[in-house]
Parts: C-alpha cells; structure tokens; sequence
C-alpha cells in the first residue's frame, strides 16, 4: 500500500538550516546535508531544501549545495527558491535535485508550470502555494514568502497549476505556519477532493496527532514540516510508529 | 568492474551514478558505443517523456545496441518503460525487449479514496523473484514516481499494488528492470543495487 509521507522541511539561508515563525524571524539550526541525512536515517520519506533569501532578494539558486545533498542522501528531495527560468530548473535537476519547487516565478508567469512540465515532467514540478484565509473557502494567494497578496485564489490556482502540468502541489497556509496547532485540514481536505495530483500538506505541526488528523480528516498525501524536527520536537521514528498505531499507513 | 550508465536525454541520470558512489562504486555516464558493449554491466536509468527519448535512442542508434546487449542490463523507471514492447506516453514504439505494453494508470471513478497520479512515494514490493531480490526483500517499501505501468506477465520479477497489481520489476535473460528508484529507496534500495552488481 502506498504510504503517507513525513517531509522534513529545511529552509536555507547563507547555506545553513533556518526556520522562522510566520516566516519572520530566523534562527539558524545546522548543516543541511547533515540535517538532511540524519533525517533520512530516521526515516523521513523526503526532503525538501528551501531557499528562503532567494525569491526576494534575487538571488540564484544554490547549485553546489544540491550537488553535496545529491551525493549523500539516499532519498529523494526537491529543491526550492529563486526558479524563475528553466536554465535555473536545468542546473538544479543536473546538480541531482529529484524535484524542484516553484512558488511565486509560477504565479507571475504561469506558462513557466507547462514549460517545466513540457522539459522535464511533471515528476519534477512541484507547485507550492503559500495562501492566507480571508473568510470561509476564500484563500488568497501570496507571493515572496507571504508578504503580497495576488488577486489568485487557492482552489483555482491549485487547479490552474493541475491542468498546466504541476506533479504535486505543496500547500502552505500562512495563517497556521510556525503557530503548531495543527494543520489547515478543511482546505486540504477540499484540495485533495478537487485535485488528481498528490497533495503536500505544509504549515501548523505542533504535536503528534496533527499528522493523523492532516492523514484523516485533511486526505493529504504527504506531511511536511520543519521547527518540530529541527528543534527535536517530534523524533521522526517517534512520529512514524505513532501514525502507525493509528492505522496510517506509513513506511517503518 | 567497469560500470557503464547510458547518457541520453532524459533526466536524472547522475541519482544512480551517485548511489553507486556511496557503495563504493564508479561508472562511468557515456553514449560511447564501445563503451557501453565492454562494460560488465549496464545501468539505462532516466525519468522524462517516452515518445521523445525512444526518437532519440532511435537517431543514436543506441535502442539497436541496447537489444544487443549481452551483460547484465538494468532498466530503471522510464529505462524500464523503454524497454517494453510499446509505451501509450506519446504512442511510442519501444525497445521489446519485455513484450509488454505500458499504459496509464486508470484513475478510479468514482474516486472515493482520491487516489493520486502519478503513484509517488514509497509502496511496497512482493512476490519478488528473479536474482536482483533476495527472500528478506518480499515487503519492503521502495520509491515510486510514475503515471504508467506495465500489467503484471510473464516477466514480471515483482508486484506492486496500486490501484491494481502490477509488474514493478521485470526480468528477462541478462536484462533487469524495475519501476521503482532503488538509488532513491534508503538501505532497500542499496540492497537492490548491491544484489545487481554481485551478478
């Protein structure tokens, strides 16, 4: 039976693993080819390597750091931040990245989805959608790690980036992001109905049990989530025998 | 042992080249004809388009020297896909080596499980034979990403559920496949890796 997947999450900034709260604040935590093959002894089902500078401030994408991860790690990661072009996606997927993560380059230009869908599959684009609730079912979507409000909405850009050639979709909510109380199950529950694509839950684990409910009541297919590993919160064999026990069905 | 991955356009050739590195192994990534003929195994990786990179093995004339081959072969993913008889991805001809047909996952309707395509992430492998498995393999979760299959026949060398059973090994003669990305599967897929190289 095909397993739920648990997804460390590591934000990098300067080359080193940070996590902020609400995307803010930031505190550095370690090495990320470290981090990362520690969480793969655990048992992490992937990883995802994020760089949070890049977007806003421009910056290319960290080539050389994928290259290290790719020779270490024995499973797979996606890898995001700054792919505007598909030259960035070119040189992330030849440096060994399994998947690449698009975010804002994708709201703004959304024939980038089909182009990197059309070059490389749609194994490797996956669409991440940071949303804030306004009321009800209306999310609006948000660019630059949260900081502007686009005039898309959730469910139809998820949608939009289905038909466009997206291979999964990975949903942040910035209203439960870095606040751990769980995640946004109605609108991934909702997501998960609408869409034919696996869904990557993001943003509120705080506890154990947030990861059954994200399963059950949110129908995500993936779990990802970054301060409550970081910090040793969580121990990911912990949380994996834990789901378990539950009747969810994961990879020990 | 003089390791050989077959270079062509399609994606993600260096992951096993990588994976044989933490095993202590090198190969070497070429298109070179002679190379790929003197090698004492043969690794035909990738994950991209079928219709596209069957064009190109054809106009490289690499899909003759393929059939060819007389070592160990092994087909990973789409490498895998390539070397059944005909893939529906694009309406492609294949290399037939394996007379099987790929086609795509029939999502169920209604859907009440949502059930996803493509099949991504870990599932089990069982009913594992052929040498590249040995008996402590049967059940383990192994990485999956794909939108096709192969139904299970006379070649399947291990099963998989999803949606329905099918093959996601195969095995013929000197030519090994499977579905699955054993250098993205953890210790499993070493396992695997390692039981191909002791061939």
């Amino acid at each position: 039976m095909l397993s739920k997947r648990i997804i460390p999450c590591l934000d990098i900034k300067n080359g080193q693993t940070v996590k902020g709260v609400k995307f803010l604040e930031i505190q550095e935590v370690g090495d990320p080819v470290e981090l990362g093959a520690l969480y793969a002894e655990q048992g992490a089902d992937e990883l995802v390597f994020l760089d949070i500078t890049a977007s806003h401030e421009g910056r290319k994408t960290f080539v050389d750091l994928v290259k290290r991860i790719a020779r270490n790690i024995n499973i797979p990661f996606t890898v995001g931040g700054g792919i505007s072009e598909l030259s960035d996606a070119d040189a992330l997927l030849n440096a060994g990245a399994d998947k690449i993560s698009i975010n804002s380059s994708a709201v703004r230009n959304p024939q980038l989805i089909n182009d990197m869908a059309k070059n490389f599959g749609s194994q490797f684009v996956v669409t991440a959608i940071d949303a804030k609730q306004q009321q009800g079912d209306d999310w609006v979507v948000t660019v630059n790690g949260g900081r502007i409000p686009t005039d898309k909405r959730l469910f139809s850009w998820a949608k939009e980036a289905e038909d466009r050639g997206a291979g999964e979709i990975l949903f942040t909510s910035m209203d439960h992001d870095g606040v751990k109380t769980g995640f946004a199950n109605e609108a991934l529950a909702k997501l998960s109905e609408e869409l034919t694509i696996p869904i990557i839950a993001s943003g509120g684990a705080g506890a154990m049990e947030h990861f059954t409910d994200v399963f059950t009541k949110g129908k995500a297919d993936a779990g990802l989530a970054a301060s409550i590993f970081h910090f040793k919160e969580i121990p990911i064999p912990e949380l994996k025998k834990y789901l378990h026990a539950q009747g969810i069905p994961v990879r020990l | 042992m003089n390791l050989v991955i077959i270079k062509y356009n399609a994606g993600n050739i260096r992951s096993v080249n990588n994976a044989l590195l933490r095993l202590g192994y090198e190969a070497e990534i070429t298109a070179d004809p002679e190379k790929i003929m003197k090698a004492d195994k043969v690794i035909f990786p990738g994950v991209g388009e079928a219709s596209t990179t069957m064009d190109y093995l054809r106009k490289t004339e690499l899909d003759k020297l393929i059939v060819d081959l007389k070592q160990p072969v092994l087909g990973v993913c789409l490498g895998m896909q390539l070397m059944c008889s005909h893939s529906e991805e694009g309406d492609a001809d294949c290399l037939n080596i394996f007379d099987e047909k790929v086609v795509k996952f029939p999502l169920p309707n209604p859907n009440p499980q949502n059930i996803k395509i493509p099949h991504m992430g870990w599932n089990q492998i069982y009913d594992v034979k052929s040498d590249l498995f040995d008996p402590s393999l049967e059940g383990e979760y192994v990485y999956f990403v794909h939108s096709y299959y192969v139904a299970k026949g006379a070649d399947t060398a291990a099963t998989t559920d999803y949606i329905l059973p099918y093959s996601s090994a195969l095995q013929k003669d000197n030519f090994f496949a499977t579905q699955f990305h054993p250098e993205k599967s953890g210790p499993v897929g070493e396992r695997i890796l390692k039981n191909f190289l002791k061939l």
